[in-house]
């Protein structure tokens, strides 16, 4: 009997989706006891952060509103390490897919509203997916990690945007943005005033679209060979430079379509700053979602709902918002190192054999 | 009196049972050979004894006295070292860095870097092995690297040393100075226990032999003057096995298939493959021996587009190959197909599926895709279809390759070449780490591809192998081709003599005096 | 005349000072990277490093024991980095990550708890520069470092002592040797991971004094995400500084440089933005010309190695 209860958590140990669980409610617990030495109730945090993430119709729109983007941000990454690449440039991608689009959604003019969509994703996957593509560029010429990079792009890409969004782009006004979209170009909401737009839609479309591809086509066949050995895959006559330009590439494209739909379903035109945390969101959530697109899709939703949660918590309670990224930092953590709950979980279970010994 | 005792020693892997109730005696100063297969449980047991495993139950007794031995600290301690297959050398640093590793000498608490070289220098001299303390270890060749691992052991005062498959990469002439120096360390009381598969080697050198197999110990005896290669082979493998290929020349004409015209590699400005001609002609396997490192893996990469060439030309069925044109994929396409020399690196996806790596090189060809999109049905088809021919022992063609023994690993790779009727076979090290039985197989499959008029190169460090399989012989040295004859003009030594640097002239004349 | 040269002596000046946190930062990846572990948590260190430092000084009155304090979060950001990469296998990278979201978190959470504010500490007590006394005397020399901050004679003595750890101790050959092959060490009866473990903590301890002097030696005062990728920066620099302890230091320096012509052109006419993306270009630029070296990265990093008994 207990030889049988072992196997089966034996068994479990190796299961990444329970991993995942059990390392999100640790996240959960240990950054409640965080809540409580900084001198919050986690009580009090939590609940509020449960009701601003489903409490109400409205609330509930947020969560998957906010999750959105952080759909495409997880599959950027969940691509990118599916072809053996770290793409820790989520954040500057999105950023170079979201001014295009905004830019497109401005100045192009009286077009259908079914054309104009479709030429504003296009700005943004080209924007993001060149800006990625740049660092697979430099990472096959100079052989350096994409890691340091794509994180140099990163602010590069803040930079060059909040310059070209404060002089040659600057819409009136005190804020420092672009030309509001044409309505042609905006994504409809799905329930009015929140920030669900048609867009979840399409995030869940791409989350297909990159099950399909890695599954189901040669050149999907090839990242995943590259990843696992490059050696092989070469010798395999796949071409390794060009398949790390393409995998980069559709990793960006697929950021900046999280930029695209964030410009033309929330904002409706680009803002400084409106991006921020989202390329480490897209970390954690592929992390967490083992790199798989439903994983992803899965993670992201719950992060989404932590970060709408996080915004009302902060408004509710005295509790900063940062907490989240705690939080989300400790999902991270648990998640990439399932060794740790491995341990946990190995340690109670001789305990328990121990004690039945002993009685 | 035995230096070495186990007894009972059991050990139980997840799902391995890697030794099963084996007893080794060994006793103080002699030379003990370990024979088994790959996978027989030879190196498990060495591990344990050295510290690395501990084992599930048993008991060790060194020099009488009962030990428990929970890492390697503790078994030099013990006097017990070990010189790995894989050498564990740290290949920027110098010789006595390397040497005195973990029992530096000091000076003011700082490591004394002088008082290093002086003793490793001493040291060298008092055994016979010739190195030099200062040099960096990159710059070494094999068998002065295996001295240097030899050094490490004699430097933390070892009186057991174990030796891991010794003279997997040597030259016949390193072997028989590997072997004079075993015998001298012997002679001064050293006990040696070397892990091997080679039956010959364990004939020339050793005193006992105890044989594994399948995790137990199927015999333990000592080597006498009547014991021949045959009976070894019997105990080792478990059944009768024939040590020779059948092989008959291929009449008619052999028309050059693939060939080289002056091909050279440069790298950091030295040519590692030097004005390199060669002809690969159908029906014939054309076997290059050589030690390692001197030009093979680049004329293996070169052959099947891995490598650009510097100067000199591919030509490819009577025609000249453009030099920027000439990619793995291009080759693989013209009909080149390629064992790699090392399996685990080049040669499959470990996380693959056997019916992904059974496709790998030809993954873009119909039937198994078409505009880019995978057939799935044609594919995993065609993977099960070559897997039972090529005898891979599977449970499915969706098991991961990386599961798989050695054997059916190399069987995996040779299946996805041989299916694909090539023209040209560039195999190398087709047979490393693989147990007889499929060595056996492999054999047999290369003759019978070369009999249907493939063209073959065959690459490797095996010299039975090479003049067993081989038409004709090239010898590759510091990257030229030294000499060519027929296979059936060579002999072991002359070949050693040419590999290691020695030129036809001097090679004729001391046979001629020998 | 004199004009240039008072230019070029504050512009040196200038970028001493600012590749002071940079270099700090580069010495420890150095160290960390030469025992095989990555670690991208630099970033996230230097601001901890930084925050702690100033939460020192505000309790102590004291810079000085507000850089111990800021030593000793940064000793626990290594530990932490070690224990999850060494002990618990996490990808080196992944690790980093995790450190820098926390670090980014619970600066914010922990300033607003401590000093109630959400983007700024309040003024603390910090470093005052020094005169050193024979330097003072030389011309131009003393324009240079004839002031420094008391950080910068640390920033010296831990980069010889690195330096003398590495290439000059028994220690630091085992460091080494474990940065291009843990097998080897482990066989050679070598504890692999206390060595590592040591490496990774002096890391963590190093980065935080790199942001330390961000805050307690610069500003006297912390404001949240203030490190803003310098420890990303230190990473490129371990790279081309050729994993070598004077390497990071001149790395460092040329950092210092560009970041000293940011200031300069911060008051000119070109837009900020574009003066502010500086660094991170010089960065790709210097990787560019650092692809000749023959610097290669210790052949074991980034990767796992498992002791005995572990699968």
């Amino acid at each position: 009997m207990t030889q049988q209860k072992r196997i089966s958590l034996e068994k479990l140990t190796q299961n990444t989706t329970f991993l995942s669980a059990i390392a999100l409610i640790l996240s959960l617990l240990v950054s409640g006891v965080v809540m409580m030495i900084a001198g919050y109730s986690p009580i009090e945090g939590y609940s509020a952060m449960f009701t601003g993430a489903f409490g109400s119709v409205d609330n509930l729109a947020q969560t998957l509103g906010t999750a959105t983007p952080l759909i495409f941000a997880g599959l950027a990454m969940a691509f990118a390490a599916r072809g053996g690449m770290f793409n820790i440039g989520i954040e500057g991608q999105i950023i170079a897919g979201a001014f295009p689009a905004a830019l497109v959604g401005a100045y192009l003019q009286g077009l259908p509203w079914f054309v104009h969509i479709p030429l504003c994703f296009l700005a943004g996957m080209i924007g993001g997916g060149l800006w990625a593509m740049l660092a697979g560029f430099l990472k096959n010429k100079l052989r350096v990690s994409e890691v340091i990079l794509t994180i140099m792009l990163n602010y590069v890409a803040q930079y060059l945007a909040e310059y070209l969004a404060n002089y040659q782009f600057k819409a009136e006004g005190m804020l420092v943005r672009t030309e509001t979209i044409q309505p042609s170009a905006a994504l409809p909401a799905l329930i009015p005033y929140s920030r669900l737009t048609t867009g979840i839609f399409v995030a869940l479309a791409f989350a297909v679209f990159v099950w399909w591809f890695l599954s189901r086509t040669t050149p999907g066949y090839q990242m995943r060979a590259i990843a696992q050995n490059p050696y092989a895959a070469e010798a395999g006559g796949v071409n390794i430079a060009r398949m790390n330009l393409l995998t980069m590439f559709l990793s960006g494209a697929l950021a900046g379509m999280g930029g695209a739909v964030e410009v033309m379903g929330v904002h409706g035109y680009f803002i400084v700053n409106m991006t921020s945390g989202y390329g480490f969101d897209g970390v954690a959530i592929a992390v967490m979602g083992n790199n798989t697109p439903l994983g992803t899709v899965i993670s992201a939703l719950i992060f989404g709902a932590l970060r709408a949660g996080s915004t009302s918590m902060n408004r509710m309670t005295s509790i900063p918002g940062e907490f989240i990224q705690v939080l989300q930092a400790l999902v991270i953590l648990f998640v990439s190192t399932p060794g740790i709950v491995r341990a946990m979980l190995r340690k109670r279970n001789f305990k328990k054999n121990d004690q039945k010994k002993g009685a | 009196m035995y230096a070495v005792e186990m007894h009972g020693i059991t050990k139980q892997f997840k799902n391995v049972l890697a030794n099963s109730n084996v007893e080794l005696m060994v006793k103080r100063g002699e030379i003990h050979s370990l024979l088994g297969e790959n996978g027989a449980g030879k190196s498990t047991l060495m591990n344990i004894l050295y510290g690395m495993y501990a084992p599930t139950s048993g008991q060790v007794v060194v020099q009488g006295k009962p030990v428990v031995i929970e890492n390697p600290l503790k078994a030099i301690e013990l006097g017990i070292a070990m010189v790995h297959q894989h050498f564990m050398l740290i290949e920027p640093l110098t010789v006595a860095e390397n040497v005195v590793l973990g029992y530096e000498p000091k000076k003011h608490g700082c490591f004394d870097m002088k008082k290093a070289v002086e003793e490793v220098n001493t040291l060298a001299d008092q055994y016979g092995l010739h190195v030099d303390a200062r040099q960096k270890v990159e710059e070494l060749s094999v068998g002065t690297k295996q001295r240097v691992e030899i050094l490490k052991a004699l430097y933390r005062k070892a009186d057991i040393l174990i030796l891991d498959e010794p003279t997997a990469v040597l030259t016949p002439q390193e072997v028989s100075d590997l072997f004079r120096v075993l015998r001298k360390l012997r002679e001064s009381g050293k006990t040696i226990i070397i892990i091997t598969h080679k039956l010959k080697e364990t004939l020339e050198l050793a005193d006992t032999v105890t044989v594994l197999r399948k995790g137990q110990v199927i015999a333990s005896l000592p080597v006498t003057e009547q014991m021949d290669q045959a009976q070894l082979a019997e105990l080792m493998v478990g059944r009768i096995v024939s040590l020779e290929t059948e092989k008959q020349p291929v009449p008619g004409e052999h028309e050059v298939v693939m060939a080289l015209r002056g091909a050279v590699v440069t790298r950091d400005k030295r040519n590692v493959l030097d004005d390199i001609s060669l002809e690969i002609r159908a029906g014939e396997i054309l076997g290059i021996a050589g030690v390692e490192g001197n030009g093979q893996t680049e004329l293996i990469d070169v052959l099947t587009g891995l490598q650009r060439l510097s100067g000199g030309a591919v030509v490819l069925q009577g025609k000249q190959l453009p030099a920027g044109r000439i990619t793995p994929r291009s080759m693989l396409a013209a009909g080149v197909g390629h064992i790699p020399e090392d399996r685990g690196k080049r040669g499959f996806v470990g996380g693959f599926t056997i019916a992904e790596n059974i496709v790998l090189g030809y993954h873009r060809n119909q039937p198994f895709a078409r505009h880019g999109l995978i057939n799935r049905k044609a594919r995993d088809e065609f993977a099960d279809r070559v897997a039972r021919q090529y005898d891979v022992r599977m449970d499915s063609i969706q098991d991961t390759v990386g599961s798989l023994s050695g054997g059916n690993q190399q069987k995996v790779i040779i299946g996805r070449v041989f299916a694909q009727d090539p023209k040209v076979i560039i195999a190398a090290q087709p047979t490393r780490g693989v147990d007889i039985g499929a060595i056996e197989y492999i054999h047999g499959e290369l003759v019978k591809m070369r009999d249907a008029g493939k063209a073959v190169l065959l690459i490797s460090a095996d010299l039975d192998e090479l003049m067993r399989l081989s038409d004709k012989i090239a010898v590759l040295y510091d990257g030229r081709i030294v000499d060519r004859r027929d296979a059936s003009e060579y002999d072991e030594r002359t070949l050693g003599a040419l590999m290691t640097g020695h030129t036809p002239d001097s090679v004729e004349k001391e046979v001629k005096q020998a | 005349m004199g004009d240039v040269l008072s230019v070029v002596t504050s512009l040196i000046a200038g970028s001493i000072r600012v590749s002071i946190p940079i270099a700090f930062a580069a010495l420890g990846g150095t160290l960390s990277e030469r025992s095989g572990i990555i670690n991208m948590g630099l970033e996230g260190t230097m601001l901890m490093g930084a925050f702690f430092g100033v939460v020192g000084a505000y309790y102590t009155q004291s810079a000085w024991l507000g850089l111990l304090v800021a030593m000793m979060a940064g000793a626990l950001c290594g530990l932490l980095h070690a224990v999850l990469t060494i002990r618990f296998k996490c990808e080196h990278v992944l690790a980093g990550v995790g450190i820098n979201v926390l670090a980014s978190g619970l600066t914010v959470v922990l300033l607003q708890m401590i000093f109630n504010a959400k983007g700024k500490s309040c003024e603390v007590a910090s470093f005052d520069m020094i005169t050193l006394p024979v330097i003072n005397q030389i011309p131009v020399l003393k324009d240079i470092l004839g002031q420094v901050s008391p950080m910068l004679i640390l920033l010296a003595i831990a980069m010889v002592g690195v330096w003398f750890l590495l290439y000059r101790t028994v220690f630091g050959l085992r460091a080494r040797v474990i940065g291009e092959n843990p097998e080897a060490a482990g066989s050679m009866g070598i504890n692999v991971y206390r060595t590592q473990y040591i490496c990774v903590i002096l890391c963590g301890i190093l980065a935080a004094m790199g942001g330390a002097y961000m805050s307690i030696g610069d500003i006297h005062m912390f404001s949240r995400d203030m490190v803003a990728g310098r420890g990303f920066i230190a990473m490129a620099v371990v790279i081309f500084g050729g994993w070598h302890p004077v390497g990071a230091w001149l790395g460092s320096l040329l950092f210092g440089l560009a970041q000293s012509l940011q200031y300069r052109l911060q008051s000119g006419s070109i837009p900020p933005q574009l003066v502010q993306m500086l660094p991170y270009i010089v960065t790709l630029v210097v990787l560019v010309f650092a692809r000749g070296s023959k610097h290669r990265a210790p052949a074991a990093e980034g990767r796992h190695y498992y002791a005995k008994g572990e699968q």
